[in-house]
This record gives structure tokens, C-alpha cells and sequence, in this order.
């Protein structure tokens, strides 16, 4: 039976391949030199989504909160074969801890309507909170699976699926709608398809028009690139607080009970260390010092 | 009348036994609670859980709030929250604690969503300060100031949370030190009525594989780890047969766990374990901050690397530059040499 999904997913950072460049010498973060990429778990997320309307049937939506810079993941998103996608961009979501965050996206759900799964990649890699995903459950009030590996089956209102633990696998079954948080290990995601890909090149939200214009300054107007973007499906909406009915109180840096009280840079402390030369008297002269000062043996 | 200042840990438990990061939590939570001179309350819910408040008070807390029921005897989502969210709302603690294991990043989230208030992911310290609110205006008195690496490790971040209550976090396992038991040391215990209806019970758990992992990175005196600069399964066999010849665990960073040379549960750093050894051994890892903030208060670290430049070199008392795969059959033969 057809399923209605919801996919979140976050354009994020990409701190694991932070280069020399990335940090200043005064240990500060360049941000002009840090590229940004789709979460990766996020994209685990999407590929559990599609394998799902692919075998079931129904149809996946992508949202993002995000600057308008973020429609580059939902673009993303379309390449690999969703169905819809929106931007969540207001001034109003700015500065948004994961609370506030995860209730502009239940928002957002309500307003997709009718949806009987909701995924997220586990945690992001900006944060690694792992929050929004279940905070997000709760505000629309439906029972989460974090960690979720793998769908076993999905039988009319109910799904089975089994989480991947510390300690080991758990096997869930759960009433929809629900929302799950996926793990790296749950599948490979696709690639985006060619074909996909020339087709949705062009997609863009209103507010990168301006951009699409000095690239492509053939389309003359900002009037004809919309009716022309419009009339092959390619417009990205972009959803501000109005449009998903938020309460403004509970959005953005007003709507956060978390505040960034300092940063401190990671400075590494000088330790008195020994160069060991790397020949057999170097080393038995060091396993002697280890033996004798019973740090080995 | 002055504001309630009591802590709160919740512990996780597992058939029976308390998780070693709520005891750690607790130690923790008993200091904060007399640095506010106030109480530290363990939240213990399960079902024949009762004997294990005894421990929760000989260790430091004092009053066990215990709420057992048969619907919480596994530990699932809604149940719990559902217990914890009203003894939140009916109590309003000054501080929450979690663990940042699977069922503390699982629960703690859902409870703060639900009473609206502010969450601090896996912090790795816990202190008590003040905080001058530029914003506010106000200078707010004893806050929880909520210490958690960021940005990849990059920085290290103070959370506060001024305005809601309870102030909680999730804290990064095996981070704080547990304290010993004080036999005989007296605490209440109350029990707390649950209920539950059918949406509260949307799960079911129908099966668990457990396996007991036979890593034991945490408490292993000595440890060899091995990174990107091993090269491939040849210089990884090199790193265990160096913690094979020394009884130590094997280690990696997160650059050996993704490139598939060993798994997830030998990964030594701020997304993996984090560990304080006697003794170190860095193979071929450069020293991202990720690794570093997992080993870096190791008692002796030895580093081997041909980059003299690695920033490991930096946090390493004994630093060789050089090749690994020269370097640890050298280890290995003097170990033997002086094992005879």
C-alpha cells in the first residue's frame, strides 16, 4: 500500500575533512574555506524512504530548514528521485537551537499533511546532537525508532524494523504514523541519476532567481524565468514561518532555551616528550624505560 | 522563597544492572548538588529494580524516585518519557542529567520536547557558574554550564539554558569518574505510581540480540591504536600483534574504522570510545582532534609516525619518527627479548 514519507535532512559543514585551511592560525574556524555537504546520514535516510516508495508505492517529500543557499541538498534530493521538496528559509528560524528547530519542522510535517512516516539521518555531523529527530517526534506526537538499520516490513498501519545498539539489534514493531532516525550502516544510498539530473539542474526557489539570472541572463526577466520555471514544475517553495502556521514565539533564537555562553578553541598543550630514534637500541632503550617504570609488563 | 535546586540523574538500567555513565552521573550530580547545597535524586524506573537504589544511594544520591511497572521492564520510549515528563512537571528540578548513550539520546530529547526546555547533547563537563547575559541583562547566579565539543571537535562549547527548568543534558560516557560506594550511607526511597494507555504502548519491543562485546577499550590498561597511516590490513596485523605481545586492546581512529579495517567498537575518539590507559600507542594516527579527544588524558602516550609534524607529537611523551612498519617489529622483538 502507498505510503506518504517525509525525509529531513541538513546541509551542514562538512567537519570531517576540516583541512590545515579551515582553521586559522589563531585557532578560529575560516568558514569560506569549509565546503558543505549533505549529511551524511541524512542521505541514509532518503535512500530508506525511497526503497519504500519504490516498493510500496506513495510518494517522498524532502524538507530542509535552512539559509537559501540550502536548496543545493534539495536539488540533491530530486537527482536521486523524491517526488517534492521544500525549503524552510525566514529570517525567523535563524539562530534556532534544536528545540526551536524541531518545532518549526513539526510545523512543516503538519502542514505536508497525512504523512504516515517521517525519516532523519541519526544525528548531524555540524552538531552530532541526535536531538531534533526525536524532539521532532514528540511535537507531533507520534512514537519514534531511533537508530533504525533496516525496514522489515511495512504491513498496513504498522511497521517492523530493527535498531542497531551499542550493545547489539533490537526488532520493533510500531503502529504509523512514526518517525525514524537512520544509521550509516542501513544502506548505500543511490547516486543522483543522470537523467534526473539534467532534468531538475534548473530547479531553483524565488529567492535564488537572481543568481539563476546572471548564470543563465538568456531567460531576459525575472518574470519569464519564473514562468518558465513554473511551467516544467522546477520551483522550489520556500516556506517561511507564515506558511507553516508557526507560533513566532517558539521559533528561531526567541524560541530557544539553549544559549551559547562561550566557544573556546582547542589549543594543544605542550607535553615534555622523549624523540625516540626509530632503531632497535632506540626501541629496546624505551621498552627498558617502560618495563623499568612499570608502564608495561 | 528560594528557587529549587535539586539535581536529578537518570539511570539507565538494562535487566538488572545500572549503566556504568548513570554512575558516573551520579558522582557528578553529587557534586554539582553540594556545590548548590542541594539534593541529588536518581530517577530509577524498570520493573524489580528496587534493589538496586541501595547502590544508587551508597553512591551518592538521596532519594531514589522509583516507578516500576511492567510496561517499563525494556526499555522503550514512550513509557518512559511519559513517567519522566510528569516527575519533571511535577517537580521542576534545577538540573536533568542523561547519559549520551543510545537511551539517553533516545529519551532525553523526547522530555525536553515535551516540557520545553533546553537540551545540551554529550557534554564531556559539568560546572556551576554564573553567566552575564549581555542580551537579558541580567547576571543569572549558578547556572549549569554545559561543556561539549563542537564543530567536529574543532571548539569546545558552553551551553547555558538561563530561562527554563530543569536545566539537562546528556553527558558523554565514561567521561566523569565514578565514586566509590559508601556502605551504610542513608537516602529515601519513594515510589511513584505509572499508567499507561494503549498510544503510550505504540511500540513493542519483539526481540533483542545482545551480544557482549569483546572489546574492552574502557578498561584496558594499555592500548595500541592504529590509523590512516598503517596503510592496509598488513600494517593493521602489525598493530595487533603489537597489543597481542603487550596483552593490550586494540584501538583505531575513525579513519581505520571508515576505511574498514576494523569496527565501529575499537573506534577511540570523540565519536567513539573515550579512554584514559597507563599506556597509549599511537600507530600511524596524525592526531585529528576527533582521535585526540578521546585519548589525550592517557597516562603515557607514545606516538609513531613519519610526519614529524603530526600534531599526535604534541600530546605524545615519547615521540618516534618513523615507519611503523619498522618501528613495532622492533617493539615487538624487544618485548620478547625482555619477556625471556
Amino acid at each position: 500500500m502507498p505510503y506518504k514519507s517525509v525525509v529531513l535532512v541538513k546541509q551542514v559543514p562538512d567537519t570531517k575533512n576540516i583541512s590545515g585551511e579551515a582553521m586559522t592560525p589563531e585557532g578560529t574556524i575560516n568558514r569560506a574555506a569549509l565546503p558543505t555537504v549533505f549529511n551524511p546520514e541524512d542521505l541514509n535516510a532518503l535512500e530508506m524512504a525511497l526503497q519504500v516508495r519504490d516498493r510500496e508505492g506513495g510518494e517522498v517529500t524532502v524538507l530542509t530548514m535552512g539559509p537559501p543557499s540550502a536548496a543545493e541538498i534539495l536539488r540533491e534530493s530530486l537527482f536521486r528521485g523524491v517526488d517534492r521538496v521544500a525549503l524552510l528559509s525566514d529570517k525567523r528560524f535563524a539562530g534556532a537551537d534544536t528545540l526551536a528547530t524541531s518545532y518549526a519542522l513539526a510545523c512543516a510535517i503538519r502542514k505536508v499533511g497525512d504523512v504516515d512516516l517521517v525519516f532523519a539521518g541519526r544525528q548531524a555531523i555540524d552538531g552530532d546532537t541526535a536531538q531534533v529527530g526525536p524532539q521532532t517526534a514528540e511535537k507531533l506526537g507520534i512514537p519514534q525508532i531511533t537508530y533504525a538499520e533496516s525496514i522489515v516490513r511495512l504491513e498496513g498501519r504498522s511497521i517492523v524494523a530493527q535498531r542497531a545498539l551499542d550493545h547489539g539489534t533490537e526488532m520493533v514493531k510500531c503502529s504509523l504514523p512514526c518517525l525514524l532516525t537512520v544509521v550509516s550502516s542501513a544502506n548505500e544510498p543511490r547516486p543522483a541519476s543522470v537523467r534526473r539530473r539534467i532534468e531538475y539542474k534548473l530547479a531553483a526557489t524565488s529567492l535564488e532567481y537572481k543568481a539563476l539570472l546572471a548564470t543563465w541572463p538568456s531567460f531576459g526577466t525575472e518574470e519569464a524565468l519564473t514562468a518558465f520555471l513554473t511551467e516544467r514544475n522546477l520551483v522550489i517553495p520556500v516556506w517561511s514561518a507564515a506558511h507553516i502556521g508557526a507560533d513566532e514565539s517558539k521559533l528561531g533564537l526567541a524560541g530557544s532555551p539553549t544559549q551559547v555562553y562561550k566557544i573556546n578553541f582547542v589549543v594543544l598543550e605542550g607535553t615534555e616528550s622523549k624523540e625516540i630514534r626509530p632503531t632497535a637500541e632506540g626501541i629496546k632503550a624505551l621498552v627498558d624505560e617502560l618495563v623499568q617504570e612499570y608502564i608495561v609488563g | 522563597m528560594s528557587e529549587n535546586k535539586s539535581v536529578w540523574v537518570f539511570i539507565e538500567q538494562d535487566e538488572g544492572r545500572i549503566a556504568e555513565v548513570s554512575l558516573e552521573l551520579i558522582a557528578k550530580g553529587r557534586e554539582l548538588a553540594d556545590r548548590l547545597e542541594s539534593r541529588l535524586d536518581a530517577i530509577l524506573c524498570g520493573m524489580d529494580v528496587e534493589s538496586l537504589a541501595t547502590e544508587l544511594i551508597e553512591r551518592g544520591a538521596d532519594r531514589v524516585l522509583l516507578a516500576e511497572h511492567e510496561e517499563l521492564r525494556l526499555y522503550r520510549t514512550l513509557p518512559y518519557a511519559k513517567v519522566l515528563t510528569r516527575l519533571v512537571r511535577e517537580n521542576v528540578p534545577y538540573i536533568l542529567l542523561f547519559g549520551a548513550s543510545p537511551v539517553g539520546r533516545d529519551l532525553g530529547p523526547r522530555v525536553a520536547s515535551a516540557i520545553r526546555s533546553g537540551l545540551t547533547a554529550d557534554c564531556t563537563d559539568l560546572q556551576i557558574g554564573d553567566y552575564d547575559s549581555k542580551k537579558d541583562g541580567i547576571v543569572y547566579k549558578d547556572l549549569l554550564l554545559q561543556i561539549r565539543p563542537a564543530f567536529g571537535g574543532n571548539l569546545i562549547a558552553t551551553i547555558v539554558n538561563p530561562r527554563h527548568r530543569p536545566q539537562m543534558a546528556t553527558v558523554r560516557e565514561g567521561v566523569m569518574r565514578m565514586n566509590e560506594p559508601q556502605a551504610g550511607r542513608k537516602g529515601e526511597v519513594e515510589r511513584v505510581s505509572c499508567s499507561f494507555e494503549p498510544a503510550d504502548l505504540a511500540l513493542e519491543i519483539l526481540s533483542r540480540e545482545l551480544r557482549s562485546s569483546s572489546v574492552h577499550l574502557k578498561d584496558s590498561p594499555v592500548i595500541v591504536s592504529g590509523g590512516a597511516g598503517v596503510g592496509g590490513e598488513e600494517g593493521f596485523l602489525l598493530v595487533r600483534e603489537l597489543a597481542n605481545a603487550l596483552g593490550a586492546e586494540v584501538g583505531a581512529s575513525r579513519a581505520a574504522v571508515d576505511s574498514g579495517l576494523i569496527g565501529k567498537e575499537h573506534q577511540v575518539g570523540q565519536t567513539g570510545t573515550t579512554v584514559r590507559p597507563r599506556l597509549y600507542i599511537a600507530a600511524g594516527i596524525s592526531g585529528a582532534i576527533q582521535h585526540r579527544a578521546g585519548m589525550s588524558e592517557s597516562n603515557k602516550i607514545i606516538a609513531i609516525n613519519t610526519d614529524p609534524e603530526a600534531p599526535i607529537f604534541q600530546i605524545a611523551q615519547y615521540k618516534i619518527v618513523g615507519d611503523l612498519n619498522e618501528v613495532i617489529p622492533l617493539m615487538i622483538s624487544a618485548l620478547r627479548e625482555k619477556a625471556k
